[in-house]
């Protein structure tokens, strides 16, 4: 039996909304294509379009309803459809520095960059990523915290051991929480729509995240949806983060105001007569 | 109820708690030595994962409020000698200049964090060690009741002899403006990298410039607020590095906890105030000299960003 997919889609959006206590007027909604040529296909929507970092920001839950359209009824209940979503911060160049000890102290001497690496990642799958798919499938598709493309760039002098350095950042990042390689995290809630849990950690950079979903059958993959996030700084921190880097002299005239100001008011409050 | 904060530049969460109680420790610690105490909130943020340059920075807005706060009790019983202090300061600005281009120039090289490190263990160590030296002499004498050794006001070193003599009134001293342009230049240039320079400036206007003990405390303030200050502007706007929700949190915390530490400094004598500022300056040194020294639990560091942030 196939579920038709306007049904499918509502039911996404209504749990969705429901289990959030977020109506569906927040919610996103893929558009709905016509699909004729009966390949699998899946759809992902989020309860929200933006995460508000506040001032008490510690960290947020982020869920993502997805439906599966056109599958083998009897592949699905034996488990032969796998399903990962990852979540994928801007993508900014990052350095790894390496300290050598050096007349007796410990000194940055070697270091790498690597090209528009995301500033952060969490995974949630069906199963783990190196069960779902062979290696060669994730590093194409650059799955999973340790099948992600690192590739160097600019210039480095002498012989560095690219191995370490690249293993050296996927354990840094993850012990920052910054990214994060998730075995579990997506249920299926019926027989078509499935249901992903991704940690976004207290330190989650702002800007444009992206969450991809890609859809493999026995091992091989099959298609990809990809939806934009957006985390955004809120009120007084978005309003000083924006006064810190585009009024920079005024930012620090302001903050020196407030220094003078509370050092002057502290010497009249606790002035002895 | 929000224990923690979200610090917008720091672009990280931190519980309000911890940072009050670093601003209210180091508050009082400042009151009670008459010291801004950079040299002090800026490692206590580092090892809370502030990252440096932001603490360095948001370090040097604080100063700022503790300087004010302890240099208006000065100016009011007339303890501040204003010309000095502006000589003093010329050195100073002219000095943080040279700091700030130095301060970009090493975070560009991925070098900043050591070259903080050395400095402060170099600096803290031996000023440190020369402050403990000195004070438990005095105490020493003291002990044995024998009479301390007064420092006539006709005793002249080298530092006498430069020309370019200026009278300041206020400190009753008739000295060249060069070694204190060149105090004032040297204290300036460790300003970015999170020094105040009280610690420094204090004994330096003792010992070589032989300025009377009543106004050196309250002269270095002056001097501090501004080469303060102007670090702050120029850190805000060369690496966009100050925290205001995280140095506003530090000052009020900051400001309270001085006035009670300058009420314990009353109780004290001199020589005992500088033996326990000597111990803990050279404490402060320590700690990093031993983090530069031992195995880092990780070789492997990650600056994110091209520029190298």
């Amino acid at each position: 039996m196939r579920l038709p997919r306007f049904l499918v889609l509502t039911i996404c959006t209504v749990l969705a909304g429901a289990a959030l206590g977020i109506g569906p007027a927040r919610a996103q909604i893929p558009f709905l294509t016509p699909d004729s040529t009966g390949k699998e296909t899946l759809e992902i929507g989020t309860s929200t379009n933006e995460i508000a970092i506040t001032s008490d920001f510690r960290g947020a839950d982020l869920t993502v309803f997805g439906a599966l359209n056109n599958v083998d009824q009897l592949l699905l209940a034996i488990g032969q459809y796998d399903v990962v979503v990852t979540l994928e911060g801007p993508r900014e160049a990052a350095t790894v520095r390496r300290k050598e000890r050096f007349l007796g102290i410990w000194v940055n001497r070697q270091s790498l960059t690597f090209d528009r690496v995301p500033t952060s990642y969490s995974v949630a799958s069906t199963r783990p990523v190196d069960a779902i798919a062979p290696p060669e499938v994730l590093n194409e598709l650059g799955i999973g915290v340790d099948h992600l493309p690192l590739t160097p760039t600019g210039h480095f002098i002498g012989d560095i051991n690219m191995g370490e350095f690249r293993s050296a950042y996927r354990r840094l990042q993850e012990g920052s929480g910054l990214y994060q390689d998730g075995d579990t995290g997506i249920r299926f809630v019926s027989t078509n729509l499935f249901r992903a849990s991704l940690r976004l950690p207290a330190n989650i950079p702002d800007g444009v995240h992206v969450v991809h979903a890609y859809l493999f059958k026995s091992g091989g993959f099959l298609a990809q949806k990809d939806l934009r996030l957006r985390v955004v700084k809120t009120g007084v921190e978005q309003a000083i983060t924006d006064a810190a880097r585009n009024q920079p002299l005024s930012y620090g005239a302001f903050a020196v105001l407030v220094a003078l100001i509370t050092g002057w008011t502290a010497s009249l409050v606790f002035r002895k007569d | 109820m929000a224990v923690t904060i979200y610090l917008p530049i720091a672009e990280l969460s931190v519980n309000i708690f911890i940072i009050l109680g670093m601003g209210a420790a180091v508050g009082f610690l400042s009151g009670m030595f008459g010291v801004g105490g950079g040299f002090l909130i800026t490692p206590l943020l580092i090892f809370y994962n502030i990252p440096p340059i932001v603490a360095v920075a948001t370090g040097a807005n604080q100063v700022v409020a503790s300087s004010v706060s302890g240099a208006m009790s000065h100016f009011r019983r007339g303890s501040l000698d204003l010309k000095l202090g502006c000589v003093l300061l010329a050195g100073g600005l002219a000095g943080a200049s040279l700091g700030m281009w130095i301060f970009v120039a090493l975070r560009k090289l991925g070098q900043i964090d050591l070259f903080i490190s050395i400095l402060y263990v170099v600096l803290l160590g031996s000023i440190g060690t020369l402050m403990l030296w000195e004070s438990i002499g005095a105490l020493r004498r003291a002990a044995r009741k024998q009479p301390i050794a007064v420092r006539r006001p006709g005793h002249h070193n080298w530092v006498h002899r430069l020309p370019f003599k200026m009278r300041f009134k206020k400190s009753k001293i008739y000295l060249s403006a060069v070694p204190i342009l060149t105090l004032g230049f040297l204290v300036g240039v460790l300003t970015p990298m999170g020094i105040g320079g009280g610690f420094i400036l204090v004994p330096a206007m003792i010992y070589l410039l032989r300025i009377p003990t009543n106004v050196v405390v309250g002269t270095s303030l002056f001097q501090i607020i501004f080469v303060s200050a102007f670090t702050t502007i120029a850190q805000a706007k060369a690496n966009y590095s100050v925290d205001i929700v995280l140095a506003f949190m530090l000052m009020i915390a900051g400001v309270i906890g001085a006035q009670y530490g300058v009420r314990v400094g009353q109780k004290l004598r001199g020589e005992q105030l500088r033996a326990l500022l000597g111990l803990l300056v050279m404490a402060v040194g320590l700690r990093l000299a031993i983090e530069l020294v031992m195995t880092p639990g990780d070789a492997y560091s990650i600056v994110v960003g091209s520029s190298g942030r």
